[in-house]
């Protein structure tokens, strides 16, 4: 008999985020009233964070598959060959909801969680990004929180010894009560020794590793599930605290004993921790388990079953093992001085069930829990589409805005931030934040390297979710193809409001489709992923923000392009634009920052001129023509030219453009367009040649200027300095972080 | 010349002191787990960047009372060379070998940049392949690297000649006093810094300016 104490209350229910219908699906489904520990292992399981239940439907028609993924979503990460028996295993998760209650621990656990899931797989993490948007600058809790958020996760993946080599920062009102944290980790492996989740054989020992299980984190998973109101406050008890050299630790124990053929399967615990990592393991698996809570390495002291249960405490993994090799794996934990402890073992009568005190705690059925819990069809509408821009814009001098654009708030240089992480250790960075792509070298192979990108506008997801969705990737897929690399996967991680609201739901959706198209017509499957929902505050939801981090590969280094011009007399290309350069305001920096507008719909994305002009730009790096690209994003041809300047601190003449608009030419947010400079070619051909080698690929190629002496000439504009350029990109950051000390 | 790492838990730059010996020596060094009470016959010992202990208690303060460490002052005083980088150079003045303590930067933030580096005594077996005066490239990338020492004591490292290197250029990332970036024992056979000499050792690095000091310390022809 399951003792029952506390009772089940509709407020106690209610109070674990179960609806009346989920409630009675648990009383059918087991035949009597939940136990408390039940009733918690319920919500922890059937929660949106865990269960993907508003999602699943959608997620679904997203590509997954391709011939170099080995591993789709499903997994703790997914995992992409790329070549040599290697693979590379990645995967961004988020931790919204804990960051902004507790910004330094939120944050750094965050990043201990997506290490963890990558590792777990059998794989060394080689490189981190972090995409993280916050409110207004003139919020009085911005500064707090980003202050507290790069510090975490600093403190986190430095310590830990990963290199974090990309991200975002940005900042938007929308983001006030409720700030995104998205994290990312790859790691390599030998493609032929991945390490999965599911369970196999009965009667093996369940093992408990890392550290041990305190009170933290309790309910995690179903606050991350829930809206915020004004109790925010009370919720800290439920994040976690991170402790990065136990993680240190316990990678270097996992890769060592899986060395070792003693794992079966591995699943690290995240949300919802024992009782998640155990439920997933033997469902997967088509296994029962039994779990002895008095067996749980504690740090606290009358610990409840349900406490320990649902406990986020951090570093922690659960395994199953051979017993023949049990000895030989607690040698290696107790190396590393982390706990070893067999927790359970596997059963052939797929239940779940839980010992404490002796006495039976739980007893559920585990397909149910796992991969079979609800999921719901939630009603959407179609999100209504933005009116075109109207009324002509007052003129403005085209240096002055570009100076004021690079000095804003989110197009400032995020130095500030990166600086803080360790973007250096493991000895193979090649190219740092502030560029396109983050680029890292394969260890141990002579030319191979691999590129990060993290992309998403979220003002034109809102505008037009379809667009933004499609964008996001062709974004991402552009910033991974202008170092040279060749896109293979990515991951989503899907930041939006209620899903309960009709018109949230319908900027999902709309975002889904949006996102699955792009990913089809570019060949860049989603490989794993993430989804947050009720990102919400006092009813008030953020910006929908599908972030997509991507992944390419580079086979060789000697053939990488970066955004800093290589010397003075390069010719200037612009690559995919139309005939006068640029002609989208919608939604755009200029229109924002300059004129104070966010009107009109997105720009579109052309997914065949995406594609035609990404793989022609690509030929152009690995044959050598060229070493310096950069993709138009936010900002425009303006922008991209100041930045290229600045990384070489080279200027630029730009010849005026066809046309009288120059803002649209010089600010528009047209898609698909590259910047490139050329110095030498080589003998056998001239400029006209590579002109025409683009007419030939359908793809618009137009020279456009020389790079020059140390000022940047816009057409008829003003030549601004390079070095003015530089002091309004660098300011705005340190000084409105108050930064202190030297430099 | 052999030599040796040392691996302490949570150290996390061993794996690119390990990979910037063996580049320039040709053979790996001896890893050497710190719980291990006897050093293998080598020339040179290396103490490497990470966070040992999680720096807990203090940059480098546990790690010093380490078993090895005994073993290491030991060989430190028949003249064998050992450097200390990062939490390596944190743990070299916890321990006693080297004067001065390292403090939470002056900014209170993490520093992860390149920074520039002049070689103020190319008299020790560590600096023998740079010029007197010489400004070198090199990143660094920690949280308490702000060097301070007593007045007696930086007056006295200053008379010996014991500075190795100042950050230089107006480039000193955390506040260190005299601009202090590297300092050795009075015998010179000891360097700490704070600075990665071994993450600027190749072209893929951009920069190969760290490559001499453990040629240097290696005694092999850069």
């Amino acid at each position: 008999m399951i003792p029952n104490d506390p009772q089940i209350t509709p407020d106690l229910i209610a109070a674990h985020n179960l609806n009346e219908d989920e409630y009675q699906k648990i009383l059918d489904l087991i035949g009597r009233e939940p136990s408390f520990t039940e009733l918690g292992i319920f919500s922890a399981m059937w929660n949106e964070h865990c269960s993907y239940k508003s999602s699943k439907k959608w997620l679904r028609t997203l590509p997954t598959t391709g011939p170099r993924v080995l591993q789709g979503p499903g997994e703790n990460a997914g995992v992409v060959d790329i070549g040599d028996g290697q693979a590379v295993v990645f995967k961004m998760e988020s931790h919204n909801h804990p960051s902004f209650i507790e910004p330094y621990q939120g944050a750094a656990t965050g990043v201990g969680g997506i290490l963890r899931d990558v590792f777990t797989m059998g794989a060394r993490p080689i490189a981190a990004m972090n995409a993280l948007r916050f409110g207004s600058p003139d919020h009085e809790k911005t500064r707090h929180l980003v202050s507290g958020v790069v510090a975490g996760v600093g403190g986190y993946g430095n310590s830990f010894g990963v290199p974090t080599v990309g991200g975002e920062v940005e900042f938007n009102s929308r983001y006030d009560g409720n700030i995104l944290v998205n994290a990312f980790a790859a790691g390599l492996a030998d493609a032929d020794k991945i390490f999965l989740s599911e369970a196999k054989g009965v009667g093996l020992p369940v093992v408990y590793l890392g550290a041990k299980t305190g009170r933290d984190g309790v309910g995690g998973a179903t606050m991350a599930s829930a809206e915020f109101g004004d109790d925010i406050d009370e919720k800290r008890p439920t994040v976690q605290v991170g402790d990065p050299f136990t993680e240190k630790r316990l990678l270097e124990a996992c890769l060592e004993l899986m060395k070792t053929g003693a794992v079966i399967a591995i699943q690290d615990m995240g949300a919802a921790g024992l009782t998640c990592s155990a439920v997933e393991m033997g469902a997967k698996g088509d296994l029962g388990i039994e779990l002895d809570l008095d067996k749980v390495p504690v740090r606290e002291d009358h610990m409840t079953a349900y406490e320990m249960m649902l406990s986020e405490s951090q570093e922690r993994m659960l395994m199953v093992l051979h017993p023949e090799k049990e000895p030989e794996a607690r040698a290696v934990f107790e190396k590393w001085e982390l706990d070893f402890a067999t927790v359970g073992h596997t059963t052939d009568d797929l239940r779940f069930r839980v010992i404490w005190q002796g006495t039976e705690v739980a007893n559920l059925p585990i397909k149910e829990l796992g991969d079979e819990a609800p999921e719901y069809d939630r009603p959407w509408v179609e999100p209504k589409s933005k009116a075109p821009l109207s009324g002509a814009l007052p003129e403005t001098d085209v240096a002055d805005a570009l100076l004021k654009i690079i000095g804003s708030p989110n197009m400032a240089s995020r130095r500030w931030v990166w600086e803080q992480y360790d973007t250096l250790i493991q000895g193979n960075s090649l190219v740092l934040p502030g560029g396109d792509a983050g680029v890292v070298r394969v260890d141990g192979h002579e030319t191979k390297a691999l590129a990060f990108s993290s992309d998403v506008n979220p003002r034109y997801c809102e505008a037009d979710p379809f667009e933004g969705g499609k964008q996001a990737v062709a974004e991402c897929w552009r910033n991974i193809t202008a170092t040279g690399a060749e896109p293979l996967a990515a991951t989503d991680n899907l930041n939006f409001g209620n899903p309960e609201k009709p018109e949230i739901m319908g900027q999902f959706v709309h975002a889904i489709k949006g996102i699955g198209e792009a990913c089809r017509a570019l060949g860049f499957s989603i490989v794993s992923g993430n989804v947050s929902l009720y990102n919400e505050t006092n009813g008030v939801g953020i910006l929908p923000t599908p972030t997509i981090a991507g992944v390419g590969l580079i086979p060789d280094r000697a053939k990488l392009a970066r955004i800093a011009f290589g010397g003075e007399g390069e010719e200037i290309f612009l690559i995919g634009a139309p005939p006068l350069w640029g002609t989208h305001l919608g939604q755009s920096r200029y229109l924002e920052i300059i004129h104070n507008r966010n009107d009109g719909p997105p720009p579109s994305v052309a997914l065949d001129l995406e594609l035609k002009t990404g793989n022609f730009v690509r030929t152009l790096i690995r044959e050598g023509v060229t070493h310096t690209v950069h993709d138009c994003s936010d900002g425009g041809l303006a922008v991209a030219l100041a930045e290229m300047a600045m990384a070489s601190g080279i200027g630029a003449i730009i010849e005026t453009p066809l046309g009288d608009e120059l803002a649209e030419a010089f600010f528009g947010e047209d898609q698909a367009r590259y910047v490139i400079s050329v110095g030498a070619l080589s003998a056998d051909e001239d400029l006209d040649g590579l002109l025409n080698r683009a007419r030939e690929a359908g793809v618009p190629m137009v020279h456009i200027g020389t790079t020059a002496g140390d000022t940047l000439k816009l057409g008829h504009a003003r030549a601004v300095s390079v070095r003015d350029l530089k002091t309004a990109h660098e300011s705005w950051f340190p000084s409105y972080m108050g930064a202190s000390g030297l430099n | 010349m052999k030599s040796a790492v040392i691996a302490f838990p949570g150290s996390n730059r061993d794996r690119d002191m390990i990979a910037a010996l063996t580049s320039i020596s040709g053979t790996a060094p001896n890893v050497v787990w710190h719980k291990e009470t006897n050093l293998p016959d080598v020339d040179l010992i290396v103490i490497p960047g990470g966070f040992s202990y999680g720096d807990y208690l203090r940059a480098g303060a546990i790690a010093a009372r380490s078993p090895i460490m005994g073993e290491i002052k030991a060989a430190a005083a028949r003249g064998v060379r050992v450097l200390g980088v990062c939490n390596g150079f944190q743990i070299l003045t916890e321990n006693g070998l080297l004067p001065g303590v390292l403090m939470r930067n002056a900014s209170l933030l993490f520093v992860c940049r390149e920074v520039k580096l002049e070689v103020v005594n190319n008299r020790t077996p560590f600096t023998g392949g740079y010029e007197k005066g010489q400004v070198l490239r090199c990143p660094v990338a920690h949280h308490d690297g702000n060097y301070f020492a007593d007045p007696d004591t930086l007056k006295a490292i200053e008379d010996n000649d014991q500075v190795a290197f100042r950050y230089a250029e107006g480039t000193n990332p955390n506040g260190s006093i005299h601009d202090i970036a590297g300092v050795t024992n009075r015998a010179g056979n000891v360097l700490g810094l704070m600075p990665h000499p071994e993450n600027l050792i190749e072209a893929a690095h951009g920069g190969t300016d760290g490559r001499a000091l453990f040629a240097s310390a290696l005694e092999i022809a850069a």
